[in-house]
Parts: structure tokens; sequence; C-alpha cells
């Protein structure tokens, strides 16, 4: 397997989504190539960092405005 | 078997609140509000990149889902019904910004930038503990800022919210192999562009 082939296989990999000989011949790969290696690692890594990182907060404040300016109108029928 | 059925007839809570809030019940409705505003707000300033329209968003959305709730059909998740809404409305926000020019999830995905990986130094074991919480997230919204938003929404629906790929094609209106290729890219440039800070140091570089 080449390392473009790899990267095409690359979100599977990530989302558990290959069959076990898919599997086997990807990670067969990894053994041998330390530049796919780190590719996986750290694309997984960027995506766990925004998952479990809020980059938009919305401040409390804001949401009961939000949330009194919704239901008012919704109690008025739209 | 008998799993299996009741995986079949198992109900998504937010079945009940939809079809008490089409009863005239606001408070169910409310419970929706509660639940997912967070999201649509996240949603939307992913989108349009501005606060204020994305307030608006959070609050124009919910009214227009209050008003269509007869038109739900229910063959879809609620949320994901919700977020069609949204992210219908950011695009209209983002375009009434841009002077009425035509804004589309399918404007700037002419980049082939990050489709290989270029920068392949190893990152530090937990590299977001180097920096601070305001710098990191800064450093966060910088970095996904950068990618076309056609990228940075799938990016948001599937690796973040956690929709499956089939959702985040429903809901943008787009195939399944469009949103696996717009994943994979997002995906390997926000990683390029996240490289730059979370890169192991040389000896001697600070």
């Amino acid at each position: 397997m080449t390392c473009t082939e790899f990267l095409a296989l690359l979100d599977e990999l990530i989302d558990d989504d290959v069959s076990n000989d898919t599997r086997a011949q990807l990670q067969e790969h990894l053994k041998g190539c330390d530049h796919c290696e780190v590719t996986l690692n750290t694309t997984r890594k960027t995506i766990e960092i925004y998952r479990s990182h809020e980059v938009y907060e919305l401040p409390n404040s804001v949401r009961e405005r939000l949330h009194a300016a919704i239901m008012a109108r919704c109690k008025n029928g739209c | 078997m008998a799993t299996i059925q009741i995986g079949e007839n198992e109900q998504h809570p937010d079945v009940a609140l939809v079809a008490s809030a089409r009863g005239g019940d606001v408070h169910a409705f409310e419970t929706l509000v509660n639940k997912y505003d967070r999201q649509i707000f996240r949603i939307a300033q992913h989108i349009t990149q501005n606060k204020e329209d994305a307030q608006d968003v959070v609050q124009d959305a919910f009214l227009k889902a209050y008003e269509k709730l007869d038109q739900f059909q229910g063959n879809s998740k609620f949320y994901t019904w919700l977020v069609r809404i949204a992210v219908n409305e950011s695009l209209m926000r983002l375009r009434k910004r841009r002077t009425g020019k035509m804004v589309s999830i399918d404007d700037d995905i002419e980049t082939e930038e990050g489709s290989v990986p270029r920068d392949l130094a190893d990152w530090s074991p937990n590299p977001e503990q180097n920096y601070g919480q305001a710098e990191l997230a800064e450093i966060l919204r910088k970095t996904i800022q950068g990618l076309p938003h056609g990228f940075r929404i799938v990016f948001v629906l599937r690796d973040v919210d956690g929709l499956s790929t089939e959702e985040t094609a429903e809901t943008l209106g787009l195939s399944v192999p469009a949103v696996k290729s717009r994943l994979l890219r997002s995906r390997l440039q926000l990683r390029e562009r996240l490289s730059r800070y979370f890169r192991k140091k040389k000896a001697g570089e600070k």
C-alpha cells in the first residue's frame, strides 16, 4: 500500500469504518511509514481537540435574552 | 430478536416533545430550545463568523421551526431538521453581509490546500496543555476560520456535533461522496494548520 492509498482511507480508519482485511493492510503500512503514522495520530488529535473545546460560547445572559424573545413570540402564535 | 424489536420501537425523546409542542404546549418547545440553542449558535457562528448574526439566527431558526412544526415529517430527526433551517438562515445572513452576492454551501471549495500532508513533524504529547484556555480557544477559532465555509460546516456537523455522514449530507443538501471528500480535506487542513502550534519543538527552539 502506498501513502496515497493510505490517505484515501484515512477517514474510514479514523471512523472505524473499514473491513478487517483493509484494517490489516493499513496497519501493515503504518509499521513501515512514520509519516502516515504522524498524520493519523495528529489528525485524530485535531478532531479530539475540536470536539472537547468549545470555540464559540453562548453567554448565559444572551441565552436568557434569546429564550425570552423566542418564547414571547411563540406564546403569541409567532 | 427481542433486542431488535425494542430497538425498532425505541422513540427519540424529541418525538414526544415535538408532538406536545404541535399540540400547543409551548413549554415542550422551550425544552427543545434549551436543549439545542448552544449547538445552533455554534453552527451559525461558524458559518456567519459574526456574533450578532449568529444570535439572530438562533432566534429566527427556532421561530421558523415553531411555525413549521406541522410540516415536520418525523422521518428525520428534529435536530437535523432544525440544523437545516439554521444553515439556510445563516447563509442568508452571510449573503446580506456580502451585499447580495449569492452564497451557497458550494462556494470557495476550489482549493487543493492540505489534501497532501506537508508538515510531518510529530506533536508534543497533549499539546493543548501548553496553552491557556483563552489562548487555545483563539488558536482553534483562527485555524478553523481559515477553512472555506463549505468545509468548515461539514467538519463542525460531522466531527464536533457528531452527525453521521448521511445526516450531514441530508442537512446540507450534499451527496454522501461530497461530504466524505470535504471531511477528509477539512481534517487534513486543520491538522496542517494546527501543526504550526502543536508540533514538537526541536532542541534550541523556543
